[in-house]
């Protein structure tokens, strides 16, 4: 057979780096199950190990909020970028390789002065992948699921935003296959910048819409 | 259905905690729980709305005190019962985190997913949206209600809009119908619409007067007032 005749019945293939499991700690009941299961399929030969560890390395070393913020910046500096974003975000992200799974249909809302945009999704966890990677726990989390659209101002104080009455908060619920990306304002003091000196100041909070973009040198 | 994943507006779970530097995965058993819904949802015997679907018929109290992976592992194990690539007995020897007993590896099936598949498959760019020429049943800028529907089945309707007043924003196009997409009752395609509803019509005159919700919504869930 090939390279994907590997042994399957190791500890779970890449795992044996988990900080929380050392090699010689006794396994938890969910990664007993997760090894059971994976052995299960690989049996039947309806997964091949390598596949996982090429799914699990996009996501871990390829494809994160790098991709995102270069949009942003790009958007902050090029104006006939930036209008063609904002009027039909998959083009412009399709030239980039930023559109795909989990990314397929995209918008990209841009705040204002006057406008803040933030990001969720109720009833799972959308999450725009091609831009920004996998969501953390913390979108995928109840606490942040519940109270995104009933208390948004209450949820960026737990990021230490705070927003004046006068600016409007619009929460965007992401309950279909649009994708959402939060174009955030470009902090004052950065306007002789180029977009590769902007990219590393785009967090992705700001593209969630749960923090703003500060200054250089302000973090 | 009105199940714990439906979570808009609920109180009580306490503050957001960020994590800083936060990595993709936690835990060995998460990489491979992703990795093992993607490579298995490559198969294409279910669809996303089906994953959505399995993964919210785990029992409240048990959903809002596991872990996102956890939600999908669940989920898988249901869809590989459901669609006849794993026995119940061998899910249950999974979930009890016992070996099934095996003579090894078998030749991994030529529609398995590869290595060298992956990034054409995370690349694909059609997924829910549909070409089909449906007249949109309502315009931007058209006042609109969410039905106030308690489906038993899957559904995209969150219950904090049931019953509300919003306007179409946006115009999305057409694009698949999860209810009945999830049934595997076909796609039923219809257009899909940002409705903007204003925080007091679904919080009360206590919610800022300036702050509004968008949610995506299909023509389906959607009435006119």
């Amino acid at each position: 057979m090939t390279e994907h005749d590997h042994d399957h019945d190791h500890d779970h293939g890449h795992g044996i780096d988990d900080p929380a499991h050392p090699h010689n700690a006794p396994l938890s009941d969910v990664q007993l199950r997760v090894r059971a299961l994976e052995s299960l399929l690989t049996d039947k030969g309806l997964v091949d190990p390598a596949a996982l560890d090429a799914l699990i390395d996009t996501y871990e070393t390829k494809v994160g909020p790098r991709n995102g913020a270069l949009v942003v910046a790009r958007a902050w500096t090029d104006p006939a970028f930036k209008q063609r974003l904002l009027a039909n975000a998959s083009e412009p992200l399709a030239e980039l390789g930023f559109l795909g799974r989990q990314g397929e249909d995209m918008v990209v809302l841009e705040n204002t002065a006057s406008l803040h945009n933030l990001v969720v999704c109720t009833l799972c966890s959308c999450y725009p992948w091609p831009v920004l990677g996998l969501p953390p726990v913390w979108y995928k989390s109840a606490p942040y699921r519940s109270r995104a659209v009933i208390d948004p101002r209450g949820v960026l104080r737990d990021f230490g935003v705070e927003l004046p009455d006068d600016v409007e908060v619009r929460v965007w619920d992401s309950t279909a296959e649009l994708r959402y990306l939060v174009l955030p304002l470009r902090p004052a003091g950065t306007e002789g910048m180029t977009e590769d000196e902007l990219i590393p100041l785009v967090t992705r909070d700001a593209m969630i819409g749960t923090a703003l973009v500060q200054p250089p040198g302000a973090r | 259905m009105n199940g714990a994943h439906d979570l808009g507006g609920m109180h009580g779970f306490g503050p957001v905690e960020p994590e800083p530097d936060e990595p993709a995965f936690h835990a060995a058993w998460e990489r491979r729980a992703f990795g093992l819904t993607l490579a298995m949802g490559a198969w294409r015997r279910w669809n996303l709305d089906m994953s959505r679907s399995e993964r919210e018929q785990m029992p409240p109290a048990e959903y809002l005190a596991t872990t996102y992976y956890e939600h999908w592992l669940f989920g898988l194990e249901r869809l590989l019962v459901k669609h006849g690539l794993v026995s119940p007995e061998e899910i249950a020897r999974v979930r009890r985190g016992e070996p099934t007993p095996s003579s090894g590896p078998a030749a991994i099936a030529d529609d398995a997913l590869r290595p060298d598949s992956v990034p054409r498959m995370l690349g694909n760019r059609r997924a829910a949206r549909l070409d089909d020429a449906v007249a949109p049943r309502f315009h931007v800028g058209q006042i609109v209600r969410a039905r106030n529907i308690h489906p038993l089945g899957h559904t995209r309707l969150p219950r904090y809009v049931r019953g509300h007043q919003g306007a179409v924003a946006i115009d999305h196009g057409v694009f698949i119908f999860p209810d009945t997409h999830a049934a595997g009752e076909g796609t039923r395609p219809q257009h899909v619409y940002s409705v903007r509803f204003e925080a007091r019509e679904l919080w009360g005159p206590d919610a800022p007067a300036r702050d509004s919700v968008h949610v995506d919504l299909w023509d389906d869930y959607l009435e006119a007032p």
